[in-house]
């Protein structure tokens, strides 16, 4: 005698993007703090001293904000034109900033005046940085130059004019104080030693460079140009490591996260993508509503900021373990530890007879009732609400089952208006999913053959009944459209294939069909003896 | 005519156990079935086949315990004989020759001496009208009695079985036929008929399917198309009889009995349930679900302690007091067609096809058994007629047998087909295979063929799977991109199309380099790396039936067949045709251990096997006339031990061996001459160990009769005159005399076998003094060889070998002689016996 088999509840694969220890993480933020700043946001940086505070350039202005506050704690307005890369010194005390206007400006942060003004660029300055030794600062500008600049006399130290276009990004290294990189519109990436006269490496990156990025240990040099980032190896002279290339749009900015284990790419597309640095592979994708221009991670991934063309600054912080513990006490308790061993890890003496019991079979309630042949209770304890809410496919498993037995069409019958309104609900809100639609079509075809009868005799039904009715007209429609999407694709497939050889149009490759006929024509010549 | 004496057809196992209802030995020790010509006796504890009485010329139609002996055991068969048989020693006791071919046969305690018989009625050429005869058994001394004393009981019976049965004490006899129930009463001489209509009120037919007679109350049971069981009483009179009605199964009854004290009434029925009603209180029920199959007869043992049903998948279920199954006798399942191939499992070397509904089954072809089903489905079979179900259309094994591909379907009137494609992993540890990856609908219509990559292993297994809906798939082991995604799976990892033609057979090379798929009348060759179209063949009008690379030397050739009947061979080096030849193959298949080929072509009916190689259009081997009708389904078995035969017709089955199904679903192979003389001496060791307790004295015997058979066995070793008396049997004699009288069992129980091995020495030195006229063998050597001839011949499929029977060379002694030695053996030899107590 053979056990009863349990209903086969189908699996089927899990739509979306696979819940990863990534996932989780990057997650766990919680919803954005949305700042709306005078013009598009062109540059964040955070200070590098606690309690880090962020300075966003947008239009002709400084902001700084607190890690938490949602109005500037500090701002700096003395600007002529459009302000370019505020950055903070390595001790957080001063801040530099380039202009539309070709003029360098030095602040002290708690103050609101410029200390030093730098002249000698001719056109738009974009980028700035303190070199690592504090008391100089590089300037990249739209004349193709970029400069070195001392801090304390504001004197220029000395110009290197080795690019052919504008420079709009730039970095200089944390660990010597004469090593910076540059990044221009001209595709080449070039190493400069303060000491020597000439750049020392270039790099040739393909498209106009927008963003560059050190690794912390300065091995690894990463560019972000066109839609395309790539990672150079500089102490291997410059060679290229890995080429991403998972945006679609020009891509306007590069960050480290998680202590330089994660990388993340912002580009116009409206997303901001993570890489894991070992493998490049994108592990996490956010999306944003606007073309993204600027984006800075907080020290530990506290928080996320994006600026954006259309002037919103986005924050997003991290939640804290104690806010989500607070969630899990919420949750149901369980019954202790103690319960469930309970009589479980007895270990028996060897010269111990035992007496095995039979294991009872769990079997779902559902199974129970179509294990007796109950198909109306099988159907209802599989439209419980929890089950068809929760797990459609179980439900559909169950009507599936019931066809396969034949018996579907008594288990739709003799229902009552509430119970057949539950149905009607749980057929109107799986039809149009691909996975179900075949045998729910089947179901509701049934159920109108079954209650027809009662068309308007209530008012709940028919208006279910017309719903129903509407989400199959769209459907239709919605497919309709696609066949005819599919029929443009195709035609636009076929043009661009006869260009170029297909491998089995039988154009090129007859030969073995050609042989074949020619040796099928001449069976008198050649003709084997026959089997006999 | 040498050359096709050499290989034989022969049927091997795998035939029906449940044709007739069994019998239960009334120590319950044994249970005698019909299977195909012979009675198997079976243990039914430990399941296996103790016995096979053979001795039957036709289907055997009946086994039936005798009232009187209940050591011995009647068979009826088509032949026109029934056969009394002790059944424990596999003896035949007498054969009782009726002239008529018999269809059932049923005794009665209260008749002593009497059988009685269910024939065709003279004059009628069919079997729908039977009668029912009683055979007064002449107390003739004789091997063979040749009976007359034959009286009609009741005309009019149906050709069931079971619609006939035997009432308290055998006072009447109740049997069914249609709509009408007969009844006669043996000391009245006179019949009784009560008819029902043809419906019920709803509409079902009210038929009679199966009757049972209550042993000791007047109380008949009846079983009908609809379901229903009626009671009747009362039924010696005319117009005063009652029947009761009971309801429960929803189709037609099948089978009913009572149990020996009478207490419950056992029933069964397509729904597979055995249902037990008390009798007087019908309206408790037990039942025992889920038995497997549709209940085609119950059988009790006299004790009433063990039930037995048989089922329509070949299945005897011994059930103890209707609660627990306690063993379950499997033969080869057959449906009505085999839907997969035939495969051999590359492990445990067992056939593998479609059995039960939703099944794969395993049997194994040297022992004669079903290894294991493999439930493919896993869904709660219903057992209703008229249901679509889901069937296992295709199966295929790689070539480790490390995975299995099946393919299950579900024909609906009104929907699509339902297909899924499953693939299982051979798990070390449990030694079966566990599902890996289910895909549904991997095509939009039917899957016509889906074939693994021979020559891949693990990680790197290919399928390929064509459709219906011109596509063919190529299928891949892939490892998740996340490792706590679980185990690698399968994934699609190519699809072509070939100008929208539907592709209907594919086949990889023997190394998997090449794979071939043929769209109606193109084949394509591909190139499975990198999925390149190499090539192209085309062949006169006709659709590809068949597809076969050559293997080995003939690896370059690329064989095809045609519904055009054409059979063509392409050489794959120069891209042509290498020849062909006109023939309607119906089955082509390659030996995989060597480059032969077998085509089986129909031909008028019948069809001839040719067996070749590629390189050149000459047959090695062929026979006319393998069978009739078409065969659909073969497979090379690779052999464990090869052959080493020397004749050039028979050289092809040295590596592997040739199964074949025919049409009516027998398991038929081929069969040399070298193998049925080692299968004769292997199955004569055999024969002493079967179910004989192992007693010290046997030890002492059995290690030495053997080696005396086969001394005995071999006419051509054995020097005709002075050949030296073995010395065993003094020794054994010596050995017994010599023992201690405190350590050896009783000697009543020693006696027989003690005689037995005297016996041999007697005869021996008795036949060195018989004439020289005839070479001597004695009738114990006669009796074994008939019984060591496991595989019955076909007699139908070889008409023209009738002269070139493979005993032939051995000497037949005449019918009265045997007889004459046979009744030497039979003598009393208790004079013996006393003589010892003494």
């Amino acid at each position: 005698m053979a056990s009863f088999k349990p209903t086969k509840i189908p699996v089927y694969p899990k739509l979306g993007e696979k819940v990863t220890q990534d996932t989780l993480y990057w997650k766990n933020y919680k919803a954005p703090v949305q700042i709306k700043e005078y013009g598009a946001v062109s540059n964040i940086d955070f200070s590098p001293v606690a309690p880090h505070n962020f300075a966003v350039t947008a239009f002709s202005r400084i902001h700084v904000y607190g890690p938490f506050s949602q109005e500037p704690v500090k701002t700096f307005t003395r600007f002529k034109d459009t302000a370019y890369c505020g950055r903070f010194r390595s001790d957080g005390q001063l801040l530099v900033a380039g202009c539309e206007d070709s003029v360098v400006r030095l602040f002290d942060v708690s103050g609101r005046v410029a200390l030093r003004m730098f002249k000698g660029h001719t056109k738009a300055v974009h980028v700035t940085d303190f070199t690592s030794d504090r008391y100089q600062i590089l300037t990249g500008s739209d004349d193709y130059t970029c400069r070195l600049w001392d801090i304390p006399n504001a004197a220029e130290l000395s110009t290197y004019r080795e690019h052919t276009d504008y420079i709009r990004c730039g970095v200089t290294s944390k660990l010597n104080r004469d090593l910076f990189i540059t990044g221009p519109y001209d595709h080449t990436l070039k190493v400069f030693d303060a000491r020597a006269e000439k750049s020392v490496m270039t790099m040739d990156h393909g498209q106009p460079v927008e963003s560059l990025l050190l690794y912390p240990s300065e091995g690894l040099l990463v560019s972000a140009g066109g839609r395309y980032v790539k990672v150079w190896d500089l102490l291997k002279g410059g060679q290229p490591l890995v080429l991403l290339k998972n945006h679609h749009k020009t891509i306007t900015c590069l960050a480290l996260g998680s202590n330089g284990e994660r990388l993340l790419s912002a580009s116009l597309d409206r997303h901001v993508k993570v890489y894991n640095t070992t493998t490049f592979k994108v592990v996490h994708n956010f999306d944003y509503a606007a073309a993204i221009l600027s984006l800075a991670l907080a020290p530990d991934d506290e928080s996320i900021v994006v600026g954006m063309t259309n002037s919103i600054l986005s924050i997003k912080h991290r939640k804290h373990t104690e806010e989500s513990k607070e969630m899990m006490s919420q949750q149901r308790r369980r019954p202790s530890y103690r319960v469930f061993v309970k009589g479980k890890n007895f270990v028996p003496k060897p010269d111990d007879y035992l007496v095995s019991k039979p294991v009872k079979e769990h079997l779902a309630k559902y199974d129970r009732e179509l294990k007796k042949f109950n198909v109306s209770k099988a159907l209802d304890a599989s439209l419980e609400i929890w089950l068809r809410k929760k797990k459609p496919e179980i439900t559909v498993g169950v009507i599936k089952e019931l066809d396969r037995r034949g018996t579907l069409k008594n288990a739709l019958a003799g229902r009552d208006e509430e119970q057949l309104s539950q149905l009607l609900h749980f057929v109107i809100g799986n039809i149009v999913d691909t996975r179900f639609a075949p045998i729910i079509l089947t179901a509701a075809e049934m159920i109108l053959d079954i209650y027809k009868s009662v068309i308007g005799q209530s008012a709940l039904i028919d208006q279910q009944l017309l719903r129903l009715q509407n989400i199959l007209e769209s459907e239709i429609n919605l497919e309709r459209e696609l066949l005819e999407v599919l029929g443009m694709l195709d035609t636009m497939f076929a043009t661009s294939v006869t260009r170029k050889e297909v491998p089995y149009s039988d154009v090129g490759r007859s030969n073995g069909l050609a042989q074949g006929e020619a040796s099928s024509s001449r069976p008198e010549l050649f003709r084997p003896p026959e089997i006999k | 005519m040498v050359e096709q004496a050499e290989i034989r057809v022969v049927h091997q196992g795998g035939s029906n156990i449940t044709f007739r209802e069994p019998a239960i030995s009334s120590d319950s020790r044994f249970l005698l079935c019909a299977s195909g010509h012979n009675v198997k006796v079976f243990s039914t504890v430990t399941e296996e086949c103790v016995q096979e009485l053979r001795g039957h010329a036709d289907l055997v139609t009946g086994v039936l315990l005798r009232p009187s002996n209940h050591l011995q055991a009647y068979s009826c068969s088509a032949d026109g004989t029934v056969r009394l048989w002790d059944f424990t020693d596999g003896i035949l006791i007498k054969t009782y020759v009726i002239g008529y071919p018999i269809c059932s046969i049923y005794a009665s305690a209260s008749h002593d001496g009497v059988i009685f018989i269910a024939t065709p009625t003279k004059g009628y050429k069919t079997l729908d009208s039977l009668q029912l005869l009683a055979v007064h058994l002449p107390q003739t001394a004789g091997q063979l009695v040749e009976t007359s004393d034959l009286s009609a009981v009741l005309s009019d019976v149906s050709a069931n079985p079971a619609t006939v049965a035997f009432g308290r004490a055998g006072e009447y006899v109740a049997s069914t036929n249609g709509v009408q129930l007969q009844i006669f009463f043996f000391k009245k001489q006179k019949s009784f008929r009560f008819s029902l209509k043809e419906n019920s009120c709803s509409g079902r037919s009210n038929t009679f399917t199966c009757v049972a007679c209550h042993p000791t109350d007047d109380c008949i049971a009846t079983g009908h198309e609809d379901g229903k069981i009626r009671l009747w009483r009362n039924f010696d009179q005319k117009r005063e009889y009652t029947y009761r009605t009971l309801h429960w199964h929803h189709s037609a009854v099948r089978a009913l009995c009572f149990t020996p004290e009478g207490s419950n009434l056992l029933s069964g029925g397509v729904e597979s349930v055995l249902v037990q009603w008390r009798y007087q209180q019908e309206s408790q029920q037990d039942f025992l679900p889920r038995l497997g199959a549709a209940i085609t007869h119950i059988a009790v043992s006299p004790d009433g302690a063990l039930f037995c049903t048989s089922h329509s998948d070949n299945k005897i279920v011994l059930i103890q007091s209707c609660v627990k199954v306690s063993s379950i006798i499997q033969g080869l399942v057959k449906g009505e067609a085999v839907q997969t191939d035939l495969m051999v499992d590359p492990r445990s070397k067992a056939l593998v096809l479609n059995g039960k509904p939703g099944h794969l089954q395993f049997y194994s072809l040297q022992r004669d058994r079903l290894l294991f089903n493999l439930d493919v489905v896993q869904q709660e079979f219903i057992h209703q007629e008229g249901l679509d179900q889901f069937q296992v259309v295709m199966a295929t094994l790689d070539g480790a047998g490390a995975w299995l591909a099946t393919v299950e379907e579900r024909k609906q009137e009104t929907a699509e087909a339902e297909l899924n494609l499953k693939l299982w992993a051979f798990d070390e540890p449990s030694q079966s295979f566990v599902l890996n990856t289910t895909v549904s609908t991997p095509h939009e219509v039917r899957i016509t063929a889906v074939t693994f990559d021979p020559a891949a292993r693990g990680q790197t297994s290919l399928l390929v799977s064509c459709g219906r809906d011109g596509l063919f798939k190529a299928w891949r082991l892939a490892v998740p991109a996340h490792p706590d995604d679980g185990g690698p799976s399968w994934t699609c990892d190519f699809v072509s199309a070939y100008h929208g033609l539907t592709p209907q057979r594919c086949c990889f090379s023997a190394d998997g380099s090449l794979l071939a798929v043929s769209f109606q009348e193109v084949v394509t060759v591909w190139s499975p790396a990198s999925w390149e179209l190499l090539l192209t063949l085309s062949q006169p009008p006709g659709i590809i039936r068949d597809l076969c690379f050559g293997r080995l030397s003939c690896s370059k050739f690329l064989l095809g067949t045609t519904s055009s009947n054409q059979l063509c061979c392409w050489n794959l080096l120069t891209c042509s045709l290498e020849w062909s030849t006109s023939m309607e193959v119906s089955l082509l298949l390659a030996d995989p251990l060597s480059d032969n080929m077998a085509a089986f072509c129909h031909q008028d009916g019948n069809t001839d096997l040719f067996v070749f190689k590629p390189s050149e259009p000459r047959p090695l081997f062929s026979q006319k006339a393998v069978c009739s009708g078409r065969v659909s389904r073969a497979v090379f078995a690779p052999r464990e031990v090869a052959l080493e035969s020397c004749e050039e017709s028979s050289r092809w089955l040295n590596r592997s061996q040739l199964y074949f199904l025919t049409p009516l679903m027998d398991l038929l192979t081929f069969s040399t001459r070298a193998e049925e003389e080692r299968l004769m001496t292997a199955s004569k060791q055999l024969v002493v160990d079967d179910s004989v307790a192992m007693t010290p004295f046997q030890l002492l015997l059995g290690k030495r009769r053997p080696h005396h058979q086969a001394a005995v066995e071999d006419p051509a070793v054995r020097p005709p005159a002075d050949r030296p008396v073995p010395p065993g049997g003094s020794a054994a004699v010596r050995e017994l005399l010599q023992s201690p009288a405190h350590v050896l069992p009783a000697a009543a129980a020693l006696c027989s076998v003690f005689m037995e091995a005297l016996l041999g020495v007697a005869t021996e030195t008795r036949e060195n003094e018989t004439s020289a006229g005839e070479t001597p063998s004695d009738p114990e050597e006669e009796e074994e060889e008939e019984d060591s001839d496991q595989e019955m011949e076909t007699r139908a499929t070889r008409p023209e070998r009738g002269l070139l029977e493979t005993d032939s060379a051995d000497p037949v002694l005449s019918r009265a002689q045997v007889r004459e030695l046979r009744r030497v053996r039979k003598l009393d030899h208790s004079w013996f016996s006393s003589l010892l107590d003494s």
